[in-house]
């Protein structure tokens, strides 16, 4: 029998091995989307022009403006003279964000302790926009901060009026939040997007294509004639999953070289645990291209099928490009039928933020269950339809 | 001598839909089997439990001493099969498709390369070895699918519409190739829409609705209707059919 089978698996690598342009594509895949993930399609703010109306004119608003300008986020583009210039900035789409001053800012900054900065923001992109307010924000606390800090120094220096005194008792006393961001300090986008690129990766090649390779044997009739023959059916089967979980090998070095060397995201945790962890996760979604083989009758269904009820959810509910906790409760719970989902999850365990397995064991039991349903439901439905 | 297929009362339903209905018949060793019938009359799905695919409602049928519902792997390893829709793998090579097929069918490793060898020499193949089966032209790859099927010397190949969409001349010489095996001793049970070929069956077997509604030779056929040729017999059978064809 194990003679067969290798006449079997040689066969299906002669079938990859011929269709070169689906093979380029496969090991190209990988490749082309953590480059656009990882540099193209980013969500970092960098050196964005943006434009002050400054209507005091005094140290304070210079200084903000001054940092602002400073910081690798921002470059301050222009600088308005009227109010009514806002709104034409804006339309011209020169810049996605202004920095409005009020009037006497530095006077209401230290007799009120509350000085008027309006941030106007673009939000025709809402995350960028997003993303541009918060940076800024943070920048404007920080100047708030320090000059607190240093207390009555800088008040003074900054003291148009001489009034030392008054400036500490009207200072903001609120609470400071110090933020500290873990395991991504940088803030950096590859950290989120490897994970979710090596979730729909192994997915595509052993989902998609091992359903495609089967159902492409219904469709021209070879099953036919290798049901007719004395060939066990799972070692058909176990033969077609052979050649996919090579490439998926090939591709998990790929993705995982790549974001070391390329991209820069360490692999923080084990990486035995990681390849181990991979290999399930490309076990249970075999095992789902086994399934979807055995509902369709044509390589066109079997691919929009795999396409619709894969790629698109791994995409939008695995929670690689939107936070899945700020989904409706329906898509939540959609979402964690999504075998992607948890893998992904255990990928940032244990890559990202250098966890040990025992962190990531409930993921890894959720993959397990998942992998033994669609094992034994596929293998039903394959007999079934025999019959 | 003791029939290769004996099938005695075979019913399959499906549902309400009675697919076939109690048909019997033997095929002597040797012998080439013409299976006719309009399409919906139930040929496939007998063949279908002939070759130990699909189970028997009831009945019994015994191919190559084996009970088809009891033991269908040992069935599977005494027959050739070759499917109405090409079945051989168009993007790999002439002799990957042999050496896939003999290794399925357990032929010796040592034997596959010569017999590849002279099945090519035979068929004047020999310049094709290399070539990828999808780049022949139809006839060919017919010719080679059913030489594929019956490499293993199977005591019996089912073919199923074996020659569909090729011309005469070529169904012609299709037909040496299964004369040949035949005098090998391989029995021939095979599927067709063409009367032309239903002559060149030994006996031929008619279905209409699931029932066999006649079988003897080509010969007495024509007399027992009064027909000049097999499609008079087929057309006056099939006419008496109530089913719609699927």
């Amino acid at each position: 029998m194990s003679r067969v089978f290798i006449f079997f698996v040689r066969k299906e690598f002669l079938h990859i091995f011929r269709d070169v342009r689906t093979m380029v594509i496969l090991l190209g895949i990988p490749v082309v989307q953590l480059i656009l993930f990882g540099f193209a399609i980013s969500t970092e703010v960098k050196n964005a022009r943006i434009a002050v109306l400054d209507l005091s004119r005094d140290a304070a608003s210079r200084a903000v403006t001054e940092r602002l300008d400073a910081s690798a986020y921002f470059d301050v583009g222009w600088h308005l003279e009227h109010p009514g210039d806002v709104e034409k900035v804006f339309r011209e789409g020169k810049a996605p964000l202004v920095v409005v001053f009020s009037e006497r800012f530095q006077q209401q900054m230290l007799h009120s302790g509350s000085a008027g900065i309006q941030l106007i923001a673009d939000a025709s992109d809402p995350n960028y926009a997003t993303t541009l307010t918060r940076y800024a924000e943070a920048i404007i606390a920080d100047f708030e901060r320090e000059l607190q800090a240093s207390d009555g120094v800088a008040a003074d220096g900054l003291s148009a009026d001489g009034q030392p005194g008054s400036t500490q008792a009207a200072a903001p006393q609120g609470i400071v939040p110090q933020l500290t961001i873990l395991y991504n300090p940088r803030l950096q986008s590859a950290y989120q997007f490897v994970p979710g690129v090596l979730g729909m990766i192994l997915m595509l090649i052993c989902a998609m294509m091992t359903a495609i390779s089967i159902v492409r044997e219904k469709e021209t009739g070879t099953m036919e004639v290798l049901l007719v023959s004395p060939v066990r059916p799972i070692l058909i089967i176990l033969a077609k999953a052979v050649p996919y979980f090579v490439l998926s090998c090939v591709n998990l070095a790929t993705v995982l070289l790549l974001s070391v060397f390329v991209l820069g995201v360490p692999v923080a945790g084990s990486l035995v645990w990681l390849v181990l962890v991979s290999f399930l996760f490309v076990f249970v979604s075999l095992s789902l291209g086994l399934l979807v083989s055995t509902l369709t009758r044509s390589q066109v269904v079997a691919m929009l099928i795999s396409g619709m009820s894969f790629m698109l959810p791994v995409v939008l509910l695995s929670g690689m490009m939107f936070p899945v906790e700020h989904m409706p409760r329906v898509l939540q719970m959609l979402s964690h039928m999504i075998p992607a989902k948890w893998f992904i999850i255990v990928v940032k365990d244990l890559m990202i933020k250098g966890a040990g397995i025992s962190a990531a064991l409930p993921e890894v039991l959720v993959l397990c269950g998942m992998a033994v349903v669609f094992v034994t439901l596929s293998l039903l439905n394959f007999k079934h339809r025999l019959e | 001598m003791k029939p290769v297929i004996e099938v005695d009362r075979l019913v399959k339903r499906f549902g309400g839909f009675t697919a076939v209905d109690h048909i019997s018949f033997e095929v002597a060793p040797g012998e080439i089997f013409g299976f006719l019938g309009a399409n919906g009359a139930g040929k496939t799905t007998a063949m279908r439990m002939l070759c130990g695919l699909s189970k028997p409602t009831s009945g019994t049928g015994k191919v190559a001493g084996y009970d088809i519902a009891s033991h269908p792997d040992e069935v599977k390893k005494r027959i050739g099969y070759m499917s109405q829709k090409f079945s051989l793998y168009g993007d790999l090579r002439v002799w990957e498709n042999i050496r896939l097929f003999a290794g399925i069918y357990g032929v010796p490793q040592r034997e596959i390369a010569p017999r590849t060898d002279a099945l090519l020499s035979r068929l004047d193949f020999a310049a094709e070895r290399n070539t990828l089966v999808r780049d022949l032209p139809l006839g060919w790859k017919q010719k080679l699918s059913f030489s594929v099927s019956v490499f293993h010397h199977p005591g019996i190949v089912f073919l199923d519409e074996p020659t569909g969409g090729v011309d005469p001349v070529t169904r012609r010489k299709f037909w040496e190739l299964i004369y040949q095996a035949a005098d090998e001793g391989i029995t021939v049970f095979v599927t067709t829409h063409y009367m032309d070929e239903a002559e060149y069956c030994h006996r031929v077997s008619v279905m209409v609705d699931g029932r066999i509604e006649a079988l003897d030779t080509p010969e007495r056929l024509k007399q027992q209707f009064g027909a000049t040729e097999m499609d008079e017999v087929f057309q006056q059978l099939a006419r008496k059919a109530q089913r719609q064809e699927l």
